[in-house]
């Protein structure tokens, strides 16, 4: 099962990690891992657990450019993330990172602290009284990139970009 | 036991962005055109074919732009994960050494000599240090980023070199790594909303207005997955174009573009402001009746005329980054700041964009102005807007920035309040302690 960890809308890279926690800033590298959202919700690098879910509002992850704010969530094993809309420059880097983005709007559905399991093949999440949650599927060319585990991975197995004729 | 199948709400004509914009998608002009935007023009031609609005494209890029902060990550990415032992073509990358500059600590400066190392050893033809500036003016002044190029960074702020009408756009460490690798990315043409300008600014008011002034309309989503067009800004300088184009970043857009028109550099043939073209949006903006707009804290959309504010106290004054740290930002502030003195207790801190913006400020007097009032002087770059280096806040302190963020903890204390403004009221908040509106000053 995993957790729900319900955020506002508008969430900023800033707000996920700081750029004064960025690797450039830090002595190791790997202490990332404590710094997702270490300011805006000091609770959650501590007690989240590989697999849970992030249900955000509007706009998630606008502003900078930091591939390290999606690198930190990874880290902690973020299973998803499902927002109404992502801001451009996070989606790529968390399609890229291999991180599932699911485009729906849970925040009235889901509430802090539910656990729910997601089955990712299906894109569907079943909360703990069996109620079946149907995620928007995403387009095809964006699961290829998910099923690689990456960009990288998938560029290197087929020489070519998401959604380019093979 | 599965009790029944919810659907989320999924918001209307939006798809992962990808298929249809998730803004409105009537017309603004004629239902059928072969009018193309900036971007549909410049991505085809980089496409090798006549591309729209919707269609996901690989495309040939011009210059991959890294900087310090990512260019560690990119580096490892190019060589450990990509497998690349050299860039596609090292006179098509830029790298520049800007967001902590000079190094700040043991690490930034083992980081950065890392870095400076590599480049010298792909034969990096485009490499500025520590000093010369940020990335987005100095790639500008040095003549790399030029109309109707693609050229992607590693920092959100390149819709930047939308001010010289190139397609200039924001992307991680794997992206760039992967672009700089085979000098080639991928895009889904953006749909284009259009920010159209009448009339001219009035005294005390400047770009930066404009450009508050769209992201109160947009708000802080508006423009995300598309493009912006900056219409009817043709008196603007460059940097002037920067401002508005950096901005554009700010309502998630992936470019952010002003028309070539009145630009004195050569452009291409084929790039034209086709005003019939296909836009999702357009918004007016009278210049004639507008005010010196603020953005309160924490959010870049949270923006109000300044005369709607109350009293606001102000502890330190910010004149920087690659949106306000122009030469025209100096002196437009000079000139308010001119035989007066900075009000008791203020810090104003400057820290130009570029090597070349502090050369001009200091041939013209402009500097001088500047510190006779007060101010001191940084070192050209990104200083204090990551919140890194160079002036981070102190907990309960209140900043007027000139820059693009105000999000909470950007520059420094996450108990600090950042606001969001011009440098006329950055030069008028710095002699009076709260802010102020130019006109105030005479």
């Amino acid at each position: 099962m995993a957790r729900v960890w319900i955020f506002g809308q508008d969430i900023n890279t800033d707000q996920i990690v700081p750029g004064r926690y960025a690797p450039y800033m830090l002595k190791n590298e790997a202490d990332l891992r404590n710094y997702p959202f270490v300011e805006h919700r000091p609770d959650f690098a501590a007690n989240v657990q590989p697999g849970d879910l992030i249900v955000a509002g509007n706009n998630f992850g606008c502003g900078s450019s930091r591939e390290y704010a999606p690198l930190a969530l990874r880290m902690v094993g973020v299973g998803a993330i499902i927002a109404p809309l992502f801001a451009r420059i996070f989606f790529r880097n968390a399609l890229n990172l291999g991180i599932p983005c699911f485009t729906a709007d849970l925040t009235g559905v889901l509430r802090d602290g539910q656990m729910v399991e997601l089955q990712l093949e299906a894109g569907q999440i079943i909360t703990e009284t069996g109620e079946c949650i149907q995620l928007p599927p995403p387009p095809s060319f964006l699961r290829e990139v998910w099923a690689a585990g990456g960009i990288v991975p998938f560029y290197r197995t087929h020489g070519r970009f998401p959604g380019e004729a093979a | 036991m599965r009790e029944g199948t919810r659907f989320p709400h999924i918001p209307p004509e939006f798809s992962y962005g990808l298929g249809r914009s998730p803004i409105n998608t009537s017309r603004a002009h004629g239902a059928t055109t072969n009018m193309q935007t900036l971007s549909e023009q410049i991505l085809s031609r980089a496409a090798g074919r006549t591309v729209s609005a919707g269609d996901v494209v690989t495309v040939n890029v011009d210059l991959v732009m890294m900087h310090d902060s990512l260019s560690p990550s990119i580096i490892r990415v190019l060589h450990e994960e990509l497998g690349a032992e050299q860039v596609w073509n090292p006179e098509r990358v830029a790298v520049v050494i800007d967001h902590v500059a000079p190094a700040a600590s043991v690490q930034t400066a083992e980081k950065q000599a890392d870095v400076r190392r590599w480049a010298r050893a792909q034969g990096i033809t485009h490499f500025f240090d520590v000093g010369r500036g940020i990335s987005h003016p100095v790639l500008v002044e040095e003549g790399i980023a030029r109309p109707g190029m693609v050229i992607v960074g590693s920092d959100s702020h390149s819709t930047a070199y939308g001010c010289v009408a190139a397609f200039g756009s924001g992307m991680g460490t794997t992206d760039i790594a992967l672009a700089a690798a085979t000098g080639r990315t991928w895009f889904r043409v953006p749909e284009t909303v259009v920010v159209r300008a009448h009339g001219n600014f009035r005294p005390g008011v400047s770009a930066k207005d404009l450009g508050l002034r769209a992201a109160r309309e947009l708000r802080a989503d508006g423009a995300t997955y598309a493009a912006v067009e900056w219409h009817g800004v043709e008196q603007l300088t460059v940097m002037e174009r920067m401002t508005l184009a950096t901005l554009s970043i700010e309502v998630g857009a992936k470019a952010g573009l002003v028309p070539p028109t009145g630009l004195k550099l050569p452009v291409p043939e084929w790039l034209t402001l086709q005003e019939d073209a296909r836009y999702s949006r357009v918004i007016h903006v009278d210049l004639n009746t507008l005010e010196p707009q603020v953005a309160a804290p924490h959010t870049v959309d949270n923006v109000t005329d300044l005369s709607a504010l109350g009293r606001v106290a102000v502890d330190v004054v910010y004149l920087g980054t690659c949106t306000n740290g122009h030469y025209e930002d100096m002196a437009a502030a000079a000139r308010l700041l001119r035989g007066r003195r900075l009000a008791p207790g203020m810090r104003m801190l400057v820290v130009p964009a570029s090597a070349q913006a502090l050369q001009r400020a200091t041939e013209d007097g402009t500097l001088n102005t500047l510190l006779a009032a007060g101010a001191t002087i940084g070192t050209p770059g990104c200083g204090a807007c990551i919140g890194r280096h160079m002036g981070v806040l102190a907990p309960g302190e209140v900043c007027l920035f000139t820059g693009n963020r105000n999000f909470r903890g950007r520059m420094g204390s996450p108990e600090a309040q950042i606001y969001l403004a011009s440098p006329e009221v950055a030069a008028a908040t710095a002699l009076t302690g709260y802010l102020t509106h130019p006109q105030e000053l005479g």
